[in-house]
């Protein structure tokens, strides 16, 4: 028996899944100290099935905390970033191209030392050991507790960060320390951005993770509890303390997850219609497609492993006028503005029941309506949108969850099938709920005296060896993405690799932690 | 003369990712080198090819090596002052005026770094009017200009002269150097006086064209503007066509990233489809088995959303786009020019025809 729950800008959901079975969902608005709603939403599931707590085997949570701290600037710690390349990289130094305010709010605390590494492995220089202890001292003395480091092509060779990650541990033995390989991928700009928000929200990763252990206890759940990463994939919460990051963008990827689990389907395009906007999304082996340019957060460009979703400004709260509908809407007002509501603004959910596509509020406020014209744009904005994301041009299936779904009839063109399961409004939740584990590896792999075949297998088995660290049943992890791409102007050699493995959580071995 | 600084390199490296056509690296980290550079050094003084004295030493200058590299292992910012050293001490002069080889995203803009940095004006040129892949298709090679002697340098300190016979030597041993160095190098290449930049052998106003067409697109945009209609018209150049890339087929080929993309059409193109053949830029366009535009015109692939330039690197199923062909500069629509970088240079058996012949206004 498993627990999902999606931390929303607007709502909490959550699940109680068995197996492969819904037993209950819950729907409560969010609240500021976020506790509270988390535990409004927990109490109902409780109250709504005949399950005892003690049965609760784990607690999936997907929250937006961690985004939303960076995009507003609040409670982010002072962070020291040290970036060892020297005598390279000093064109461009750490934090170059960040907002000004997201700047000043994490101190500047910056050091560019030593080290890193050519593309083949060689050093670009040795690690001054000196250089990083004054480093350590100056941070130490601007009471810094929180630092990122970052080098040269660490994701193909990681010594130096943790050789550095060493010195800087003996002066400041009380400060966390983020290592950029361990966090992106090849891109020092981008991999250092997202090492270096990864080291400012950890004092909050760890007030959150406190809030969320006391809301299980509050109901009295004693079960090991995971946080959703964007990947699709779980983290354990004391993992979840130390790459708060890798919860960015999660949002979308459980709702996707949700809605292939919901419909059974493992390829398929998938629509989220919430209040405002429609996110499309596509799924690959049940997995949703990563974005493959660069993702900015707060205005800082980053590369995280982001799936590729496209939004369209087409919600149920969306403004009608004409047969135009959108981008402005009600948003959560929606059942206090809408027409069927009682309201005085025309709505794209009112467009839906003049049609009898739902059946909400009071339909005779609506009636006279003739809601044709702008419910077909609706459907051909989201087909042409469904289309923009395929990967080939043959019709695939569609699967459309969240609580607009209303919005749509019983087909699409360019789909083979247009799929509304059941529990679509909280399909969120569902997607956290029913996540798997997974071990990622990305790197540049000289070919030389090797074969790509043997080099891809080494690097699968180091993912699958991830997978199983992560909590994975042994038996039971897969390789779900191989990638390799010739890096090009180099003499042949040299190939970019990048697989990621999954499989499901094991919960015996974690085990139910029994209460005492 | 007039000083550039950083809010006009943003609108030249959206202008010469256009002028790009698709190749010449990335252009988010040579507009953030060039603004850094300005930042720490003070904006950089760009003059006109005719205010350059007849004696001067314009040496140009830019980045060779590995995209995938070069966003890793970032410039230390001050090879450049060595390559330039190197080459000074070669020939027993020093440069007085760099200028750029290409309009590319990193190359139109890699030239802003060693003139903030060496003090020395920039020459508001480049050598071909767009980008092209191998280090001899460049317009001065038609003037006897050679590309050697020429220096490499890296972060650490290291620097080389290669002073060759030929510019297939030259290719082959700054490319083995190049990836000795760790696969990223500065380069300072086809040294030239003041008299033969004058006489032809660079492209006068480049930059500032770059410059131009960034700010056509950013302002038509926010004036909520036709962006394409726009470079269109500054370019004289031709809407080819209009689609949804449909495939991209990438591969590598003896170290070129060759590719070829398809672009079904929409709009009035809609049951056409365009072929788009690729090394490093876009080389040629085919509708329904027709050529329609060829190097050594410019073959740009703008968002149909918002107008930006799209480098072959982001071309991918679904993206809305709009191609357009402009004529390159005249120079190389001699047979002597054509012979270097013509259809025929890159394998295909076609003639090559200007594409305002191909489609009269």
């Amino acid at each position: 028996m498993r627990i999902g729950v999606d931390v929303g800008g607007t709502n909490t959901d959550a699940v109680l899944v068995d197996g492969s079975s819904v037993v209950t969902a819950a729907k409560t608005p969010t609240t500021a100290d976020v506790t509270s709603g988390i535990v409004t939403a927990l109490r109902t599931l409780v109250d709504t099935s005949d399950v005892a707590v003690e049965q609760v085997q784990a607690v999936m949570i997907g929250t937006t905390h961690f985004t939303n701290a960076v995009v507003e600037t609040r409670r982010l710690a002072p962070t020291g970033v040290v970036r060892l390349g020297l005598p390279a990289t000093e064109a461009l130094p750490p934090m170059v191209g960040w907002p000004e305010p997201l700047r000043q709010a994490l101190g500047g605390h910056v050091h560019l030392c030593h080290g890193g590494h050519e593309f083949d492995g060689r050093t670009i220089a040795p690690l001054d050991r000196d250089e990083l202890r004054r480093a350590a001292a100056d941070l130490a003395a601007n009471g810094v507790t929180t630092v990122a480091i970052s080098s040269v092509f660490s994701p193909v060779n990681a010594a130096a960060e943790q050789e550095a990650a060493g010195v800087l541990a003996e002066e400041l033995p009380t400060a966390a320390i983020s290592l950029s390989h361990e966090i992106g991928r090849i891109g020092l700009l981008e991999r250092e951005n997202a090492t270096i928000m990864n080291a400012c929200l950890r004092d909050l990763a760890r007030h959150i993770v406190a809030a969320f252990r006391a809301a299980l206890v509050e109901i009295g759940i004693d079960a090991p509890v995971y946080l959703s990463q964007n990947d699709g994939t779980l983290m354990a919460v004391d993992y979840a303390e130390r790459y708060p990051v890798a919860t960015f963008a999660s949002g979308p990827t459980n709702s996707m997850r949700g809605a292939a689990f919901l419909s059974d389907l493992k390829d398929c395009a998938v629509v989220d219609i919430g209040g405002t906007t429609s996110d499309v999304g596509i799924l690959q082996h049940g997995f949703p497609r990563e974005a493959s340019i660069a993702v900015e957060i707060g205005g800082v460009r980053t590369n995280f492993r982001m799936p590729d979703v496209l939004s369209l400004g087409i919600g149920g709260g969306s403004h009608v006028n004409g047969s135009e509908v959108g981008p402005q809407s009600v948003g959560y007002e929606l059942t206090s503005q809408a027409l069927v509501f009682g309201g005085e603004t025309l709505t794209a959910t009112d467009l839906a029941v003049a049609a009898g596509l739902a059946d909400i509020g009071d339909p005779a406020r609506v009636a006279g309506l003739e809601p044709g014209a702008a419910l077909a744009r609706i459907e051909e904005r989201i087909a042409e949108t469904v289309d923009r994301m395929k990967t080939s041009a043959d019709a695939i299936p569609v699967v459309v969850v969240g609580g607009g779904s209303i919005l749509l009839g019983d087909s699409l063109p360019g789909a083979s099938e247009l799929v509304k399961p059941e529990h679509f409004a909280v399909a969120n939740a569902i997607g956290a709920a029913i996540a798997q584990v997974g071990g990622e590896v990305d790197k540049v792999v000289a070919l030389e005296g090797t074969t790509r075949e043997a080099a891809l297998e080494q690097a699968k088995a180091e993912a699958i060896e991830k997978a199983v660290a992560a909590g994975a049943e042994p038996d039971a992890v897969h390789v779900v993405d191989v990638e390799d791409v010739p890096i090009t102007y180099l003499p042949g050699n040299a190939t970019r690799v990048r697989v990621k493995a999954v499989g499901q959580l094991d919960l015996g071995r974690f085990g139910v932690a029994t209460r005492g | 003369m007039r000083l550039v600084g950083e809010a006009e390199l943003e609108d030249i490296a959206v202008g010469a990712a256009i002028l790009g056509t698709g190749g010449g690296g990335d252009p988010y980290i040579g507009k953030l080198l060039a603004q850094e550079a300005v930042r720490r050094h003070g904006p950089v003084e760009m003059v006109e090819v005719d205010e350059v004295p007849d004696d001067a030493f314009v040496v140009p200058s830019a980045m060779m090596g590995a995209p995938t590299v070069m966003v890793e292992k970032l410039p230390r910012g001050t090879e450049v002052i060595r390559a330039f050293e190197a080459l000074g001490n070669y020939v027993g002069r020093r440069p007085t005026h760099t200028t750029s080889i290409e309009a590319g995203g990193l190359n139109s803009t890699t030239p802003f770094v060693v003139a903030a940095q060496l003090g020395i004006p920039l020459v508001d040129a480049d050598g071909m009017g767009r980008a092209f892949p191998e280090i001899q298709m460049i317009i001065a090679t038609m003037h006897g200009v050679n590309a050697t002697p020429m220096t490499l340098a890296d972060e650490k300190g290291n620097s080389a002269v290669i002073d060759t016979i030929d510019n297939s030597w030259t290719e082959r041993l700054a490319r083995t150097l190049t990836v000795d160095f760790g696969a990223t190098s500065m380069i300072a290449l086809y040294p030239m006086t003041g008299k033969q930049l004058k006489a032809g052998a660079f492209v006068p106003g480049t930059i500032s064209l770059a410059e131009e067409l960034g700010r056509l697109v950013r302002e038509t945009r926010a004036a909520h503007g036709d962006p394409v209609a726009a470079v269109v018209e500054r370019m004289n150049a031709r809407r080819l066509f209009a689609g949804k890339i449909v495939d991209v087929a990438r591969r590598t080929e003896a170290g070129w990233a060759k590719a070829e993309a398809q672009i079904a059409g929409t709009g009035d193109d809609s049951g056409s489809s365009l072929v788009l053949q690729i090394q490093n830029e876009h080389l040629v366009a085919i509708r329904d088995g027709e050529v329609v535009c060829s190097v050594p015109d410019l073959i740009v692939v703008m968002d149909a959303e918002n107008g930006g330039p799209i480098t072959t690197e982001e071309l991918r199923y679904g993206l809305r786009v709009i191609v357009i062909g402009a004529p390159c500069v005249p120079a190389w629509r001699t047979d002597e020019g054509l012979a270097i970088v013509g259809p025929r240079y890159f394998g295909y058996d076609i003639d090559f025809v200007p594409v305002e012949e191909r489609f009269p206004a």
